[in-house]
């Protein structure tokens, strides 16, 4: 355990290494970049490598070739990389490959602005790969948060054979905080499952009753198939409406079955509020601060902090909102996750506030947004 | 047709290779794809029997496209991944476990088209891997659009005046960066290509092999030359083979023909090499 004073992107970096990653590809980009570098010092001290490839495509792919050769993998990149990185990330669901894709969040379309903050991808990691799945996203509001989400990212990676994606944006990015490392001994470190039968009868993907399939890897004696086209438990391409519809309702259910070891979130003076403020990532340390000031000035209001942007569980979270008479969705994009909270909360009026602020948007803009809807 | 529990099983001493129950294979009768997979299986073969390769440690990245099917065949490893990503998914999977020999099998839009950016980085890390890229002069499964290799002026789907680009030279592309070899074979010589996947299996750093192939259901098509024993004998009678030929020698020219050989053949420190990882 150490007590360092450093920023989002070096907790990522260092809590990808505690939860035992040891491959890590990437391509240049504002304002993930120093994930790469400080890696590109630290991994070859841990036996692991770090590899600046000739783009996003060559460092997502090789990172799904690098787990399928054993080893626990990660990329990091913002909105213009991830784009670049939805293709692969569809080839890590199919073939259900362990891995961790960070998007550091910077304000888009297109190029953007580089250099400032968003939370305008929250749907897009979500979503971004064509056909069905169900991808999990986590998204960080401190330092320390960083560091633990990391950790939490390769968990479940690994033990629900799936790409994970850790949402961070600018604002944690470059934020120095006080935090907590711990070393592997001192934090849970799951590791995938291995196959217990002889080769001969290993089958790739025949899940288990928990419907993941155990994972033998290159160079094990397993022939293993990494098979991008819909594919039967042997790992051969198959057409019929059978094999697909088992094959993408597996893929969605290994982890809605296990949606309690990917949500999370916590409650800030719900009990008694009449207003509650929905919120994530950096915008939350905002809103948890509106929610103070309001308090203090006699307003019943709180905070529900998303940890987990996806799956959501709706049940909790419509119990938390239960009691409230409004429930505001507070952003830093156009009002995306507003449209979740609108399905899921059935008592109280859903409204957004929407902030598109570039810089971290300010307690008093949350203040002003829920005195206006009061 | 259900193979399952195919009695093809034993058949050829090849077998142990392939997954015969996935037989029969999809390829066109005709198609040159059957006679690389199985030069290459032997040029394998031989190099197991004698020891300097583990089957365990052999694994195949294809892409997307009729050569990648080659990844269905056999009985290694093997990733059917990404159209063009193949190369990028192989040097992960090598730089994670130096001890893996990585083995791409693609077609030239696959490899060098839509995957050429990873192909140029490959070679010029001189990154430890396996090219082999079947130059059939077309883009065969998606049903005869113009490749990258495709000859100038050929009527194809997507080329309806005929098409206006110069075939790409790979040879002559990838010679220019920093491999430890390159040659080009062709499926009307595969003794050749058995030799020279033997060769590159016994070298390390980036190897890459071009193996002109025959496509008779599109290319030949195309072409006019429809029949498979035409087209392959035209092939045939196109090709030279030359002893360490020349780089300016290697123009991929369907009118004046082919010069097949071992181009480059050199021990430049590979990647893995230089990060100490091997
Ligand atoms: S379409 Fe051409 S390349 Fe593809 S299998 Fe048939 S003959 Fe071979």
């Amino acid at each position: 355990m150490r007590r360092v004073f450093i920023s989002g992107n070096t907790a990522i970096a260092e809590g990808a290494i505690a939860a035992g990653m040891r491959f890590y590809a990437g391509y240049p980009i504002t304002p993930a970049s120093d994930i790469m570098e400080y890696l590109a010092e630290k991994l070859p001290e841990v036996g692991g490598v770090m590899m600046q490839f000739e783009d996003e495509i060559a460092s997502i792919n090789a990172v799904v070739g690098a787990s399928w050769a054993g080893v626990k993998s990660m990329t990091a990149t913002s909105g213009p990389g991830f784009s670049l990185m939805v293709e692969a990330l569809g080839l890590a669901i199919i073939t259900e490959t362990p891995l961790v894709v960070v998007n550091v969040m910077r304000a888009g379309p297109s190029t953007g602005v580089p250099t400032k903050s968003s939370q305008s991808d929250v749907l897009q990691v979500r979503n971004g790969p064509h056909g069905d799945y169900v991808i999990p996203v986590l998204a960080p509001w401190s330092v320390q948060e960083a560091f633990d989400m990391t950790v939490k990212a390769f968990n479940i990676s690994e033990s629900l054979r799936t790409p994970v994606v850790l949402l961070s944006d600018s604002v944690i990015a470059h934020l120095w905080e006080a935090a907590i490392l711990r070393e592997p001994g001192e934090i849970e470190v799951v590791n995938r499952k291995k196959p217990t039968v002889p080769p001969d009868e290993y089958l790739p993907y025949r899940p288990d009753d928990d419907l993941i399939p155990p994972m033998a890897c290159f160079g094990e004696g397993y022939n293993v198939i990494v098979e991008s086209l819909t594919h039967d438990e042997r790992g051969y391409y198959k057409q019929d409406v059978n094999t697909y519809r088992r094959l993408v309702n597996r893929l969605c259910n290994k982890i809605l079955n296990r949606i309690d070891q990917v949500f999370d979130v916590e409650g800030y003076y719900i009990n008694d509020s009449k207003y509650i403020v929905v919120s994530y990532g950096s915008t939350a340390r905002a809103a948890l601060a509106a929610v103070r000031a309001l308090r203090n000035s006699g307003v019943k209001a709180g905070l529900l902090r998303l940890k987990t942007l996806w799956p959501l569980k709706v049940g909790v979270i419509r119990e938390y909102c239960r009691h409230a008479d409004k429930v505001f969705v507070a952003e830093n994009n156009v009002g995306k996750v507003v449209y979740d909270i609108e399905r899921i909360v059935k008592n109280g009026e859903v409204l957004s506030l929407p902030l598109l602020n570039l810089d971290v948007p300010t307690p008093d803009d949350i203040v002003e947004g829920i005195r206006e809807w009061m | 047709m259900d193979v399952e529990g195919s009695s093809v099983k034993g058949y050829h001493p090849l077998d142990k290779y392939l997954r015969t129950d996935r037989l029969p294979h999809i390829w066109c009768p005709g198609c040159g794809l059957g006679i690389n997979l199985g030069s290459i299986m032997r040029a394998i073969d031989r190099r197991v029997r004698e020891g300097s390769l583990k089957r365990e440690n052999i694994v195949f990245v294809t892409g997307i496209g009729c050569s990648a099917r080659t990844s269905f065949y056999v009985n290694f490893d093997a990733a059917h991944t990404l159209h063009g990503r193949a190369v990028a998914f192989a040097t992960g999977a090598k730089l994670a476990k130096p001890g893996l020999e990585m083995i791409i099998i693609g077609g030239d839009g696959d490899i060098a088209g839509i995957g050429g950016n990873h192909l140029i980085h490959a070679a010029k890390r001189n990154m430890d891997l396996i090219v082999v890229m079947i130059t059939n002069f077309v883009y065969a499964m998606t049903g005869g659009q113009m490749a990258p290799t495709t000859p100038r002026g050929l009527y194809t789907t997507t080329t309806p005046y005929g098409n206006p680009e110069p075939p790409l030279n790979a040879v002559k592309l990838i010679s220019s960066l920093n491999p430890n070899y390159v040659a080009r074979a062709s499926v009307t010589h595969p003794p050749l290509i058995e030799q020279f996947m033997y060769r590159a299996l016994g070298m390390k750093g980036f190897r890459f092999i071009e193996v002109l192939s025959t496509c008779p259901e599109i290319f030949g098509r195309h072409i006019g030359l429809r029949d498979p024993v035409t087209l392959y004998n035209t092939l045939r009678s196109k090709v030279v083979v030359k002893q360490n030929p020349n780089v300016e020698e290697s123009e991929l020219d369907w009118e004046k023909g082919f010069v097949l050989g071992e181009y480059i053949m050199r021990d430049n420190p590979s990647y893995l090499e230089i990060l100490g990882r091997r």
